[in-house]
């Protein structure tokens, strides 16, 4: 079967979410969606279940820190594939820092297990019914969420590259 | 999943062992530990830690110039880096909206199936090693050896490549690569057709492989597994087929799907993607007779680095030089995915950019760390030997696990 139209997905979503649902964009022709954290579950069900759509893969969750958009500081992005129609659609959710709460997919997908875990480890999203919500490839007794902005990519304290010793 | 007798943790007539197998166990081949619960030598439950290797990849980037995360990707897979660093340029390319010409397309295609054919040698030669066999091994071992000569021609190093460059290559292909490519095409179908008498219908090797660790499309979609593994369970999805990159389309392959997920299955659709590779090695070199040879990159110098002599003589590579180590060149504001076959699966990079040098987030979907998360769940119920065979078909790269 031939690609989905991104008007024609936009139309099968507006059907079915009408304004819950906002178009972010197509950049590169991937269309992009952006939702809120009540509506995800029933979004990714609808688009999973759809006898038209059937964005049965999931490809990627992921997520971005963006500590200067006020109350939309934390976006959690789902990347998923219509294998029989060869479509993607991106979904947007964004979250306030301090109350990142968004519900679990992995009702939806076994793999979604350790793309939230990952994604919980370094955003510290807390994926609401994750089965096993720990950290995975960071240490278990870290503090920090490392892939967050404010977290600095060197030891702070390390003295061997200030800039004194380089004459600046 | 296979359906054998359990015991559970609180049956009171049975003592499990908790064996950890890893984080540096031989057989593992790489930095896994899996805190194994185990009756006699079948397995009840097991539990997977992973980022022993973790090197913040994803944090590094933000703070890199474009072109200096290609070293970067090398240390993702390092069975077949040259794989990841043309994902990475191709992504950057189409942020960039840079078209490279048909001949830079056709190189990356010969380095990237070449990229594959290492990889499916290492993990269908260390598959026979775990279940006995070293021959095969050894014999295959040489041509992986002959393709990271071809590599050292074309880019000077082996392991991490960092071969490329956004638009296209840092130099042109030699006489002498070509040459070694040519004779590899000559000399290694043979000895693939040995390996393949030596293993396809060997008893010993059937036995231990069939019907071991037998996946179903519906597990294997549900756990977002990619690539070979994928394909061995009878789901036909190839990046290369589905979203053509690089001027695949206009090559003729066969996507080899296998009847059952098992581990032969995955072995059989390994050896097969190998002589497909070659086939599309033979094209793409009929492909460049037929092109100018002395384009090798685009022409694009706001992004590709002038030659070192022409910076020191000429004003425009001068400029260029600066503006591009400077990283003064305006990028577009926006976010791009962009996937291409590794030789585990869909390796992908989700890339937000803010119109900056370096990108704002960048994301690595890394098809070992995806496909791993199920070998705990299989490997319930399995013997600790087919766990073993089962981690060494999955050919999980622990670089690019980790990330």
């Amino acid at each position: 079967m031939a690609k989905i139209p991104n008007e024609e997905l936009l139309k099968r979503i507006a059907e079915n979410f009408s304004d819950k649902v906002t178009t972010v964009g197509e950049p590169y022709g991937l269309l992009t969606v952006e939702t809120t954290r009540d509506q995800i579950i029933g979004l990714l069900t609808f688009l999973k279940t759809d006898a038209a759509l059937k964005f049965i893969f999931l490809t990627d969750i992921t997520a971005i820190h963006y500590p200067e958009q006020e109350g939309k500081e934390i976006g959690v992005i789902y990347h998923l594939h219509s294998l029989t129609t060869n479509t993607r659609i991106r979904i947007k959710v964004f979250l306030a820092d301090g109350d990142v709460h968004i519900p679990t997919a992995t009702v939806l997908w076994n793999g979604a297990n350790w793309m939230e875990r990952e994604t919980y480890d370094f955003f510290g999203v807390i994926f609401d019914g994750h089965p096993d919500l720990r950290r995975i490839l960071n240490v278990d007794d870290m503090t920090a969420f490392p892939m967050r902005k404010e977290f600095p990519l060197e030891d702070p304290n390390r003295v061997d590259k200030k800039d004194y010793f380089f004459g600046r | 999943m296979q359906n054998h007798p359990v015991y559970t943790d609180n049956d009171p007539q049975n003592e499990l062992s908790t064996l950890n197998l890893g984080p540096t166990h031989p057989a593992t081949h790489g930095v896994f530990q899996n805190v194994l619960q185990l009756d006699g030598e079948r397995i009840v439950s097991g539990v997977s830690t992973i980022g022993y290797i973790h090197r913040a990849f994803e944090k590094i980037a933000e703070h890199r110039p474009f072109y200096q995360i290609t070293p970067l990707t090398d240390r993702l897979n390092y069975c077949s880096s040259p794989i990841n660093n043309m994902g990475w340029h191709m992504t950057v390319e189409k942020l960039l909206g840079i078209t490279t010409p048909k001949r830079v397309d056709y190189l990356r295609v010969i380095v990237m199936e070449l990229a594959r054919i290492s990889d499916h040698i290492i993990c269908n030669g260390v598959l026979g090693v775990d279940t006995g066999a070293f021959t095969g091994f050894l014999y295959m071992m040489e041509f992986r050896e002959a393709i990271y000569e071809i590599y050292e021609e074309v880019c000077g190093s082996r392991l991490t490549t960092n071969i490329g460059r956004i638009g296209g290559f840092e130099r042109n292909f030699n006489a002498i690569a070509f040459a070694k490519l040519r004779k590899f095409l000559k000399d290694f179908p043979k000895t693939l057709k040995e390996f393949e008498s030596l293993f396809n219908r060997n008893r010993i090797f059937v036995d231990r492989t069939k019907d071991v660790a037998a996946v179903t499309p519906e597990e294997a979609l549900s756990y977002s597994w990619t690539g070979p593994i994928l394909r061995a369970t009878g789901v036909d999805y190839d990046v290369r087929v589905m979203e053509p990159y690089s001027s695949y389309e206009e090559f003729e392959f066969e996507v080899p799907v296998g009847p059952n997920g098992d581990v032969y299955s995955r072995f059989l659709v390994r050896n097969e993607e190998m002589w497909q590779s070659m086939r599309i090695i033979e094209q793409a070199l009929t492909k460049l007779e037929k092109e100018p040879t002395d384009i090798f990159h685009a022409d694009v110098p706001e992004f590709y680095l002038p030659p070192k002599e022409d910076v020191y003589n000429n004003m425009e590579a001068l400029i260029y030089h600066f503006k591009i180590v400077m990283g003064e060149i305006p990028t577009p504001n926006t976010e791009v995915y962009h996937s291409v076959e590794g030789a585990n699966g869909e390796l992908g990079f989700y890339l937000v950019n803010d119109g900056g040098r370096s990108p704002y987030r960048l994301h690595f979907r890394r098809p070992s760390f995806i496909n791993y998360q199920m070998y705990a769940p299989m490997s319930r119920g399995m013997l600790l030997s087919d766990a073993i065979i089962n981690m060494s078909s999955l050919n999980v790269i622990a670089g690019e696990l980790d990330a």
